[in-house]
């Protein structure tokens, strides 16, 4: 019998102690996947800091005003963010409002019986697919499909409602409402995927135990199911919010760019990020570094949405 | 409980032969936990020792120290010594790998890898480094592992294709393949059918004239069947309320099942235990 | 449970009238409404989301496929057009698109899949692991136009040049995420039992995870791959201030590179039909190929061995 490695005579020290290259290498492959962890996190703090960097004469120059101020003015370099900041918060709001009760619908459809599975799959592939879309296509979709399609009916809002400040300027052609309703059809998939997963994943003794107490379905649905799934349905909410929050193509497209702040929804408006997409290419000195201070807020605002996402939806794993 | 260290020389000096694992005075904890207390017990070569007990004796979790597995676990502590040849296992100049080169094992569920049935035996010796004849080797494995009539024709194929039995099987040509001392097995055969069961205690038999081997079983008639030696394990609530587990009798397997020594053996063996 | 009628159930002393007629059927009625109006409206909510995703894929086809099939193959093999010419393809828009995820590949896929081994294999819930977690899920949150101005700040300032690299770095931190993720599941999806398996026969981490553990964990992790190029494929902001546009062919790495979805951005605010015309054609091909890309995906995981 010929022993394939081990001589006897090596004791278990000796042969821990020679050099032996499958050792080496392991320590080396070991290190290497702790420095690329440590990297990612390194990321993060560079990008933040790349941000800061940049933006820094810009805070030194405007301080905490930047944020209340509706000045943009390049000739002067004078800066401010306000429009920005009201229009990517408003804008997604808006956007939540119709796309939070569509995609809770289509969720509790997805996640019921009302037709045979190999029906509801499909569908609920497809829907998927909506978020494989890019957002340029969104935006293009936007400007020669949606906008001239919904114009009229806005029209028709303005004419009628006309006295609400909200609906006081005729439809422009490139203004905040419209797009938020292309941003709530972008964010929908995102609504819909993790709501439908939170609402399948509850324990079928909740239903059972519903529907023994004589609940009809939709009873069920309402009183037992949404509030079950609440925290899920919360999370994607908030994960909807972030993806709003810094979506740039389709706003850079249909918003307006307009520097000020406008109550009605109707007028042109500006997001940071369409901002930034549309000024950087021509910006430089004190302008750029404005346009990075603007990046920062966005950067912070969507790190508070995403991290409320993350804590919602780690407590729902954690029931499940 | 009578003074552990003494009780146990005792038993230990009537173990015959060249002893390759002397346990002295061990004790296993997970964090604060203390899951086996003051084992003392040596496994003397070419020979097989089972051990029983109940559930929660810690019987696997000393196994799991034999080759350092336990390292994987965080927060898991040895005290006391375990030596192999003369070698303290947890001197920290030893390097685990080396460890369990040298000390095999055979699980409680047949683990092949997804590879094909002759990379599963090539994959272990090759990583070991070993430079002769491959497809002997195999061959050699196989029929070590009372294998090779059964699945000499489909050596390509994948090990997880086969049945549960042969899997096991493999899973014992693949640490043979590797020429250990010692080959542990935790409960190998509780996932098994009776017929495949019965495959692996006749292979035992073979195999223990070339290697060590310790085998953990909650089945006493397998322990009767196929060890020399066998060592009760029992479990008892401590101090803190939390239950360990000790050694209690470890002696010739007649002996064990004819003539315990201690109450408590004698009721486990008899099926008395509750 | 609170029914709406539940108030109005008279007092009844004698319990074997509970089962009777009054209790029953003045609720069902109301309840069978209630139920077949939230029936409709679920369904509607589908119909509308469903509307705009059929709406897109026929302008798609309408604008994107006519266009494709009257200048076939020369949309493949031309430049773009100067305005208010007309003809002309976008060829090196292709090879712009290609490149910047190739690039980005290249960056997150060896990042990507040895963080997930360290935080599956080695750290096994500990610190720096749970760190990575978090890490991970703030970063697949960061708005892309900010990874286009990191790489920006970090590449084009460096190289003093927008180029193809300085595209690849900031689409790589917008893969990095999804495909940590999906190696992460992969790695997890292997029994503990293979594991201890490698452990037994003396393997080390690192002869285990390249002998058996990656390759059966292959399937998740192309999943992620090609999951990580459909997203890259089509995003626009981070390539706006990166890899910028270049009306002709890119002839280094090191130089502004046209990109299919920068393209479309460019041509769809422009104000030239056949740049519209183009914008859609380029639009197809990106949704094709990442719907493709997406569906491959799926059938890669269908695959797995555990």
């Amino acid at each position: 019998m010929t022993s394939p490695t081990i001589s006897n005579q090596e004791t278990l020290i000796e042969s821990s102690q020679k050099f032996h290259a499958p050792r080496l290498i392991d320590r080396i492959f070991y290190w290497l996947t702790v420095l690329l962890s440590v990297g990612i996190g390194a990321v993060l703090v560079w990008i933040t800091y790349s941000l800061l960097s940049i933006a820094f004469p810009a805070i030194a120059t405007f301080n905490l005003g930047f944020l209340f101020s509706q000045v943009w003015n390049p000739v002067q370099d004078l800066y401010g963010a306000l429009p920005q900041i009201y229009g990517t918060i408003v804008s997604s709001i808006i956007a939540l409002l119709f796309a939070v009760p569509l995609g809770v619908g289509v969720a509790v459809f997805l996640s019921e019986d009302f037709l045979p599975r190999r029906i509801l799959t499909p569908i609920a592939f497809v829907i998927e697919l909506l978020a494989a879309i890019p957002s340029v296509v969104y935006g293009m979709w936007g400007i020669f499909v949606f906008v001239p399609f919904i114009l009229p009916l806005l029209q028709g809002i303005h004419n009628a409602l006309g006295w609400i400040p909200f609906f006081s300027t005729p439809p422009s052609t490139r203004q905040m409402f419209a797009t938020a309703l292309v941003l709530a059809i972008m964010i929908l998939p995102t609504i819909i995927a993790i709501s439908r997963d939170s609402l399948i994943s509850l324990p079928p003794q909740l239903r059972q135990g519903a529907y023994g107490l004589g609940a009809t379905r939709w009873e069920t649905i309402m009183q037992v199911l949404l509030p079950a799934g609440l925290s899920g349905i919360i999370g994607s909410v908030m994960l909807a919010l972030g993806r709003a929050l810094g979506e740039t193509m389709a706003a850079a497209m249909l918003i307006g760019n307009a520097n000020r702040v406008n109550v009605s929804l109707f007028a042109p408006a500006s997001t940071i990020s369409a901002l930034i997409a549309n000024q950087f290419g021509e910006a430089s000195g004190l302008q750029r570094s404005a346009l990075f201070y603007q990046a920062l807020i966005l950067m912070i605002l969507t790190l508070i949405v995403n991290m409320l996402a993350e804590v919602i939806v780690s407590r729902f794993q954690q029931v499940e | 409980m009578t003074n552990p260290s003494i009780q146990q020389d005792a038993i230990n000096n009537s173990i015959a032969g060249d002893i390759v694992i002397r346990t002295e005075n061990v004790s296993i904890f997970y964090g604060s936990f203390q899951a086996v207390r003051n084992v003392f017990l040596d496994i003397p070569k070419h020979k097989v020792v089972a051990f029983i007990g109940p559930s929660g004796c810690g019987k696997s979790t000393l196994l799991r120290c034999y080759n350092r597995l336990n390292d994987l676990i965080p927060g898991a502590r040895v005290e006391g010594k375990i030596t192999y040849q003369g070698v303290d296992l947890y001197d920290p100049k030893v390097d685990p790998v080396e460890v369990r080169r040298r000390i095999g094992m055979v699980f409680q569920r047949p683990n092949p890898f997804p590879k094909s049935i002759y990379d599963n035996i090539a994959f272990g010796a090759r990583i070991n480094g070993y430079k002769g004849d491959m497809d002997e080797l195999v061959e050699r494995s196989l029929r070590g592992a009372a294998l090779w009539d059964e699945v000499k024709d489909k050596l390509k194929e994948s090990g997880l294709s086969l049945s549960g039995g042969q899997q096991q099987r493999l899973c014992i040509a693949r640490t043979i393949a590797i020429e250990p001392e010692v080959i542990l097995m935790d409960e190998p055969c509780s996932a098994l059918d009776p017929i495949s069961t019965l495959r692996i205690e006749d292979l035992m038999h073979d195999l223990k004239q070339r290697f060590t081997i310790v085998i953990v079983t909650h089945n006493m008639q397998q322990a009767s069947r196929v060890a020399d030696y066998t060592a009760f394990f029992n479990a008892e609530a401590g101090d803190s309320g939390s239950r360990f587990g000790y050694l209690v009798e470890y002696d010739r397997t007649e002996s064990i099942f004819n003539a315990p020594k201690q109450q408590a053996t004698q009721d486990y063996v008899s099926g008395r235990f509750g | 449970m609170s029914s709406p009628n539940q108030s109005s159930r008279p007092q009844n002393d004698n319990p074997y009238d509970i089962a009777t007629g009054e209790f029953d059927k003045g609720v069902t009625s109301g309840r069978k409404l209630f139920g077949k109006v939230m029936t409709g409206l679920v369904m509607l909510c589908v119909a509308i989301a469903l509307l705009p995703l059929a709406s897109i894929l026929f302008m798609l086809l309408k604008n994107g496929l006519s266009r494709l099939l009257q200048d076939f193959p020369s949309v493949f093999t031309e430049l773009p057009p100067p305005p208010l010419v007309d003809g002309g393809g976008f060829r090196n828009a292709i090879m712009g698109t290609l490149l910047t995820c190739l690039i980005g590949a290249l960056i997150s896929v060896p990042v990507g899949v040895l963080t997930a081994i360290y935080t599956v294999e080695f750290g096994q819930g500990n610190k720096l692991s749970q760190f990575v977690r978090f890490c991970t899920n703030v970063l697949s949150g960061v708005p892309s136009i900010i990874a286009g101005l990191f790489a920006y700040g970090v590449v084009v300032v460096l190289m003093g040049t927008f180029s193809a690299i300085a595209g690849g770095v900031a689409l790589s931190v917008l893969m990095a995420p999804i495909i940590i993720r999906t190696a992460e599941e992969g790695l997890k999806s292997i029994p503990r039992e293979v594991r201890q398996g490698l452990v037994g026969i003396g393997a080390t981490n690192f002869q285990g995870v390249t002998n058996v553990i990656l390759p059966a964990a292959l399937p998740f992790i192309a999943t992620g791959v090609t999951l990580a190029l459909a997203r890259a494929a089509g995003e626009t902001a981070p390539l706006l201030f990166t890899a910028l546009f270049n009306q002709f062919d890119a002839r280094s790495l090191r130089e502004p590179i046209a990109t299919l979805s920068v393209l479309i951005y460019n041509y769809a605010i422009a104000p030239y039909k056949n740049q519209n015309e183009l914008a859609w054609a380029a639009a197809l091909i990106v949704v094709l190929l990442i719907l493709t890309v997406s569906i491959l995906a799926r059938s890669l995981t269908s695959r797995k061995v555990y």
